[in-house]
């Protein structure tokens, strides 16, 4: 079980977490401008690296606050975690 | 009674006392400090159980953890626990135990003439032999192989024991209480750093106890008594660390009342799950014994040298009279000199390398040697051994075989952290290589095997953990270099006739392995999954190396190459009960309670889980049927009133100046000219079109709304509604508050609803045309400020009443004493689906849009929503999609399965084409018939069509219609 730095809480168990997944994602403005396969990756297609991922989390036994994380998909580490709408960091070495 | 293999003097045992106990129905006598193995082997028991597979008879052989023979049944009925360990049981007075897989008896085991007929049972036999005919197999086949096959059976009984969890975070945890690991917990303790030390044995000092070592001035048990009592660092015995997880979480279980027959531990938890989070860990569990492969190496009487000794020290047992040694690693001589000072004869130490740096001292060496096979019926009672220089077989009488193969650290732990292993030709093994958590692993666990080299290891390892953490400590010195490892003769192919084992437990023999390889197997965990090498409760602890060497020397490649199967908690088995711990029954889930829950329960409802709430269904009285009761409630509402408990709707206070702007785009259809005091029913889909939820929304005030959703939905709901204005619309001053349970819901709905609450309501006209359909008026009810609202579920006339919680009960009372009938949800689901409305999670399952379900005009054109864009997509629009249809059946008494699937004609030969399946299906008390809502491949085109329904209950002709059955005009929506 891994152990998440809430950005508001400090460090918990995984298992007060909700996963949402890749993150800056961003809703389209238009989404009439979008052909069907634009639409389609919008929905479907997400990023599946070995490697640092950027993802969501929301904290939903504690303040039930959204926020991103930067995680090694292999060796489960955070790299970062950082509100919501803040651009993604880089990571501290290049991991791959 | 006198305990014919038990030692004068010696031993962990208290000789004042004696244990009453029965295996297998006889009585045996025994001491405190004895487990059930070493009970049984003072005793000169040989035989405990029957193997897996081929019923073999089976000894004890090893003395801890690792043991893959003896497991046994501990007290049939009531607190039975299958498939233990019998090295591990703390023996106790009273205590009964059976052995396993054994019938009629283990002496006399009908099971065993599958090892006669073994050529039918070899590895994958299942795959390949009982195949004809197909019908046989399981009817006949599989039913007669799993009795005979397998071990313990599970209790039928509930468990009577109680366990208990608990969440701990230290800076430094230390698994394994030998010499390496009592010197870790020492160092790191002696800062200010917080240490726990745990051991699956009931005493700590690991390998310490096995010999007579000094350490220093010190005899070795009194330093670890010393060091324990020195340290601050918290010890738990019989502990077993069974797993490691992400980010250093590594579970424990703690038995509490091992050792205590079951009415002594009455009001106490059997076990204790430990959930730990460590900053850092240091791994100390040791090395288990490598068996040596060779044709009946099973028999009874064949033994791990280690256990040998283990026997003599910690219980006083010697387990033979007249021994041979068989040793590729010279720990084996320490085990057969201690043999011989303890009285035992050592008729030939058998060492398979050509020389030795071990002290033989005095003892019958035979070198480059080799066992042939063990002689005996049922146990030991000779050895065939192969000497190198001619080649030639002599036998040798014994009673007992101890065998060394060498050792494998318990890497166990280690590799579930996943830590990369290592092969090391030196010791023949796997060891430790790269960490990939904040982990070390000393002592023989690092394939270190020198004592004062494991205690430096150790004491090193728990000083520079805590400096590391920022604790002061002096700083250790670096363990010396080890010593060289000893010459070790790779495990060769065995060389005489009969059943040369690996893997003891699952009966898989060497040529199993070979045979695995000549089948195509080439990888590790083919091999596993083919043979069952390392499976069931041992996991493999004695055989897993042996049987990836004998398949790397099979393919000609190095162990290395062929490489090892993934080691997987738990390290030893633990009881489900344990993983459970107090989650259990009534504590499993909490229920959450209405208002009137306490009503409904002492009115006899009939209740249905609904999420966590547990809904009234329905109110039989008087012997009814369920379909009586339910007609009956029917009958109330559609005839005079009825009233409903509804407060498990889900609640959401939503406000901010942006809110109307946040409903329209969460929602399908508009809410910016909704006005205040009035209610509208919307619709939720998630991004890819499909319906979500559905709900009535009001507006209470300027800037704040009052969203209900479905029961089961409710948190859902509300953190899908946090996640679009936390993550997507931050710029919206919007605010949700869940207020499910500030406000209780009575429904009261029917002609008479207006006239049964008027008494109640002190300033709220009741009056359809003063208050419309779909609007909402506050005021007092009952005394309450309450709010009620026009929304009618039922099609009839219909007030929801929401008021304080705590103010529902006596305004529900009252309304039932004015005559109003309680009606349940299964009237509800009538009295809505004869109305053709939907309820989500029955006509929706996450594949159905508004457009399936015929709600286009809930669908607006004029703004952008979410999911809107997924409707044009081209399989939204496929003209032959599901849609929501009503159904008929052609025999009106009868009513349809719930999930019966759609077919044009019934019994053609499969593949046969699925156009739907039955949603919900009821029987009507106004119509007097069953009828059904349905999802039917372009259904809305085939009213009139006549197809079948096909359930496990079998075929119906069927009428597709349209959904609504009832009231088509609405004229009832005001009385």
């Amino acid at each position: 079980m891994m152990r998440i730095e809430c950005p508001w809480c400090g460090a918990r168990d995984e298992t007060e977490f909700h996963y949402g997944g890749e993150a800056h994602i961003a809703r389209p403005a238009d989404p009439d401008a979008l052909t069907d396969e634009a639409w389609a990756d919008y929905l479907f297609i997400r990023a599946n690296p070995r490697g640092i991922h950027a993802e969501r989390w929301m904290h939903a036994q504690g303040c039930r606050r959204w926020f991103n994380a930067l995680r090694h998909t292999v060796s489960h580490d955070f790299a970062a975690v950082y509100p919501m709408g803040a651009p993604r960091p880089e990571p501290p070495e290049a991991e791959t | 009674m006198t305990a014919p293999f038990r030692l004068p003097s010696g031993g962990r045992i208290d000789r004042s006392r004696e244990l009453a106990f029965r295996f297998d129905g006889r009585r045996y006598i025994g001491r405190p400090g004895d487990t059930l193995a070493s009970a049984l082997l003072a005793n000169g028991v040989r035989l405990f159980a029957r193997s897996f597979k081929y019923h073999r008879p089976r000894g004890v052989m090893a003395a801890g953890a690792e043991e893959p023979n003896a497991l046994v049944l501990l007290e049939p009925g009531r607190f039975a626990e299958p498939n233990l360990r019998a090295t591990e049981i703390e023996l106790y007075d009273g205590l009964t135990a059976e052995s396993v897989n054994r019938w009629p008896s283990l002496r006399f085991d009908l099971g065993a003439v599958t090892g006669l007929a073994s050529g039918l049972f070899v590895a994958g036999f299942y795959y390949k032999t009982f195949m004809w005919p197909p019908s046989w197999w399981n009817r006949i086949y599989a039913p007669a192989i799993r009795r005979m096959a397998g071990l313990a059976r599970a209790p039928r009984e509930p468990d009577p024991e109680v366990y208990e969890h608990r969440h701990a975070h230290c800076d430094i945890l230390v698994v394994g209480g030998g010499p390496a690991g009592i010197a870790a917990a020492h160092a790191a303790a002696a800062s200010a750093a917080r240490v726990m030390l745990v051991d699956e044995r009931p005493n700590f000092g690991g390998a310490l106890l096995d010999a007579p070592r000094r350490i220093g001035d010190e005899a070795g048990a009194a330093w670890v008594d010393r060091m324990l009592g020195e340290t601050k660092a918290l010890a738990l015995p019989r502990t077993t660390a069974f797993g490691y997880y992400d980010h250093n979480f590594v579970a424990l279980a703690e038995r509490l009342t091992e050792g205590l027959a079951p009415p002594e531990r009455a009001g106490r938890p059997r076990q204790r799950i430990w959930h730990v989070r460590a900053r850092r860990v240091v791994l100390a569990p040791g090395a288990h014994e490598r068996p040596l492969v060779f044709p009946g190496n099973d028999r009874p009487g064949v033994m791990l040298a280690s256990a040998v000794a283990a026997y003599i020290h910690r219980y006083a047992v010697l387990p033979g009279r007249r021994a041979v040694f068989l040793a590729n690693d010279d720990s084996v001589y320490a085990a057969a000199r201690e043999f011989t000072r303890q009285g035992g004869e050592v008729a030939a130490l058998v060492d398979l390398r050509p020389e030795s740096a071990a002290d033989a001292d005095g003892l019958p060496v035979l070198r480059s040697a080799m066992p042939v096979r063990s002689l005996g019926r049922g146990r030991v009672s000779g050895i065939e051994i192969a000497s190198a220089p001619d080649g030639g077989t002599r036998r040798i009488a014994c009673d007992l075989i101890a065998m060394g193969g060498g050792w494998n650290p318990a890497v166990h732990l280690f590799s579930q952290s996943r830590g990369a292993l290592r092969w090391d030709d030196g010791l023949q093994t796997f060891v430790p290589g790269g960490s990939a958590q904040a982990e070390r692993s000393v002592g023989a666990a690092a394939g270190r095997f020198d004592l004062e080299g494991c205690i430096a290891q150790g004491a090193e390892a728990g000083a520079a953990f805590a400096r590391e953490l920022g604790f002061e400590t002096p700083r250790r010195s670096a363990p010396p270099e080890p010593p060289p490892p000893p010459a070790l003769v790779r495990t060769a192919p065995p060389g005489g006739r009969g059943k040369a084992f690996v893997d003891f437990q699952n009966d898989v023999t060497a040529s199993d392995v070979a045979l695995a390889r000549r089948e195509g197997m080439r990888s590790v965990e083919h091999l596993k999954r083919w043979t069952t090498l390392g499976m069931a409760t041992d996991q493999g602890k004695t055989s897993n190396i042996n049987g990836l060497a004998l398949m790397a020397a099979g393919l000609g490649l190095p162990p290395a190459a062929v490489g090892h199967t993934a080691f997987r908690p738990p390290y030893t088995p633990v009881p489900f009960g344990a993983l459970a711990g107090r989650n259990i029954a009534a504590l499993a889930d909490p229920v959450r309670r209405t208002p009137m829950q306490d009503w409904h329960e002492a009115n006899g409802a009939v209740f249905e889980p609904v999420g966590q709430w547990l809904r009234a269904r329905y109110y039989p009285g008087g012997g009814e049927t369920m379909r009586e009761a339910v007609a009956r409630e029917c009958r109330a509402v559609r005839g005079a009133a009825g009233v409903l408990d509804a407060s498990t709707l889900g609640k959401i206070d939503i406000r901010g100046p942006d809110a109307a702007e946040f409903l329209n785009r969460i929602y399908t259809n508009g809410w910016k000219m909704l006005g205040i005091g009035r209610c509208r029913y919307g619709l939720m889909l998630g991004e890819d079109g499909m319906v979500f939820d559905d709900g009535v929304t009001t507006r209470t005030g300027e800037h704040r709304y009052l969203m209900t959703t479905t029961s089961g939905n409710a948190a859902a709901v509300l953190e899908w509604l946090e996640e679009w204005l936390q993550t997507e619309w931050p710029e919206l001053q919007v605010y949700c508050t869940s207020v499910t349970e500030q406000w209780g819901t009575i429904t009261v709905s029917g002609p008479h609803a207006r006239i049964l609450l008027e008494p109640l309501v002190e300033d709220i006209d009741l009056d359809p045309a003063a208050f419309p359909f779909l609007s909402m008026r506050e005021g007092r009810i009952g005394g309450a400020p309450g709010r009620i609202f026009r929304i009618a579920f039922t099609g009839e006339l219909s007030y929801e009443v929401n008021l304080p919680w705590r103010r529902c009960l006596p305004v529900w009372e009252t309304l039932i004493g004015a005559g109003a009938a309680p009606y349940g949800t299964e009237a509800m689901h009538v009295l809505r689906a004869e109305k053709g409305f939907i309820v989500v999670g029955h006509e929706t399952d996450g594949t159905v849009t508004p457009l399936d379900l015929g709600m286009e005009r809930m669908v607006s054109s004029r703004k952008d929503f979410i999911g809107r864009r997924s409707l044009a997509r081209p399989d939204s629009r496929r003209p032959d999609r599901k849609q929501l249809v009503g159904l008929l059946p052609e025999d009106p008494s009868e009513v349809l399965q719930e999930g019966a699937q759609i077919v044009e004609a019934p019994r053609e030969t499969p593949p046969v084409p699925m156009l739907g399946h039955v949603t919900s299906s009821y029987w009507s008390a106004a119509m007097e018939r069953g009828f059904a809502l349905a999802l039917v491949k372009g259904g809305r085109s085939r009213h009139g069509d006549r197809v079948w329904a096909s359930a496990t209950t079998g075929d119906s002709r069927v009428r597709i219609v349209d959904p609504v059955f009832y009231d088509r005009e609405g004229a009832r929506l005001d009385g």
